[in-house]
């Protein structure tokens, strides 16, 4: 089965505020309160409006962090791409 | 209803009607000294009632209304009209109030900076607010604070203070009998006994004041101070407010602005004393 592609919330949907080890999430669409830790704000930050796969996140989040190697992580953003889904945080492409 | 009264406390005014004299009579003597302004709508209503006409007479039982209701809240004997006027004001500004931010909190303002204290029924926040009112801080209110949503300055809400069990004796102990209260014990709550505020506490109600220091009380244990990060701090106030989820994208501002500017601590105290002295050796240190 392929890996399933995710795209960002619609611009300005989201309000992201860090607190410390925090970060809050105001979603302007359910007005709910979403609290959420590392590296669920990164994977929002680098997951953009386009289709977006975990072996895609995986290559883009390494730029920026010092990953060993981006198979390891891929199942584990795979992983909180479907919870940041299942928060509404992202849609499923 | 055949009796009623008005009152104005911080930005809230309440007009509270009762099936009988007494809790209204004992609310005038506990709200004489406020400012009233008769002109204004009422933003809340409380009403006291009987739940069958005889039941007034025949051992009567307040049953609290208003606004909002809750559905299973046991009536009260009429010799606790007091603290059932108490539930119903308190119900009233936690379901129905929008304009502000309302914080679960006890506070005090110094220099025109605020301490919010929040912590759960028990945590001893009102017995130490109550206690630095007395001293050289104004009590802004020993159960509720208001924030405004968008300058983010802390509200008073001076209602009488609800001490509770032995905070009684503490707080009895220091003021003049005039500003207590009758005694209602052995109530759903405990023991009960109302304090009036001081007079310069109730004349600088509406002044409002910059939030300087969050604490988290809990009474018991050693005396012991935690800093706490701006998200625990934040989770903890959105669980301490009444109406953060209905002031929505507002009450989500307010809240992240004021953990961010404003120092937050646990603290643990064994006594009433130990508590004041860990909040003003905090106040000098950490207030901003």
């Amino acid at each position: 089965m392929p890996e399933p592609a995710y795209r960002a919330a619609p611009p300005g949907a989201l309000r992201v505020e860090p607190l410390g080890e925090l970060t809050a999430i105001f979603d302007r669409r359910s007005t709910q309160t979403h609290l959420v830790v590392s590296p669920m704000p990164e994977i929002l930050e680098a997951i953009g409006v386009d289709d977006c796969d975990a072996a895609t996140l995986a290559a883009r989040l390494a730029a920026t962090f010092d990953f060993d190697g981006t198979d390891d992580v891929q199942p584990v953003l795979s992983e909180r791409l479907s919870e940041l889904a299942a928060m509404g945080l992202v849609e499923r492409a | 209803m055949k009796h009623s009264i008005r009152i104005a406390v911080g930005p809230v005014q309440f007009r509270i009607g009762s099936d009988w004299a007494e809790p209204i009579a004992a609310l005038e003597r506990l709200y004489h000294g406020y400012p009233q302004d008769d002109t204004r709508p009422a933003d809340a209503t409380v009403r006291l009632f009987a739940a069958r006409p005889w039941r007034r007479w025949v051992r009567p039982s307040v049953h609290i209304g208003g606004d909002f209701v809750v559905p299973d809240a046991l009536p009260l004997p009429l010799s606790m009209g007091l603290l059932a006027a108490e539930m119903g004001m308190n119900l009233q500004v936690a379901l129905g109030w929008r304009r502000h931010m309302l914080l679960h909190a006890s506070a005090v303002a110094r220099g025109g900076r605020a301490l919010i204290m929040s912590g759960e029924s028990g945590s001893g926040k009102s017995t130490l607010a109550a206690l630095l009112g007395e001293g050289d801080w104004r009590l802004m209110g020993d159960e509720f604070v208001l924030i405004e949503p968008m300058g983010g300055d802390a509200l008073a809400f001076p209602r009488a203070v609800s001490l509770k069990n032995e905070a009684i004796a503490a707080v009895a102990a220091q003021v003049d009998a005039a500003r207590l209260g009758p005694l209602m014990a052995g109530t759903p709550k405990g023991d009960i006994r109302h304090l009036i505020p001081r007079a310069d506490a109730i004349a600088a109600m509406h002044k409002p004041a910059r939030p300087a220091l969050l604490l988290f009380p809990r009474f018991g244990g050693e005396a012991a101070i935690e800093p706490m990060g701006e998200g625990e701090a934040f989770v903890r106030l959105t669980e301490a407010s009444t109406n953060y989820v209905a002031l929505g994208e507002a009450g989500f501002a307010a809240l992240t602005r004021l953990v961010r500017e404003t120092p937050a601590f646990g603290i643990s105290y064994p006594d009433s004393a130990t508590g004041i002295a860990l909040v003003e050796q905090l106040w000098a240190e950490a207030a901003k």
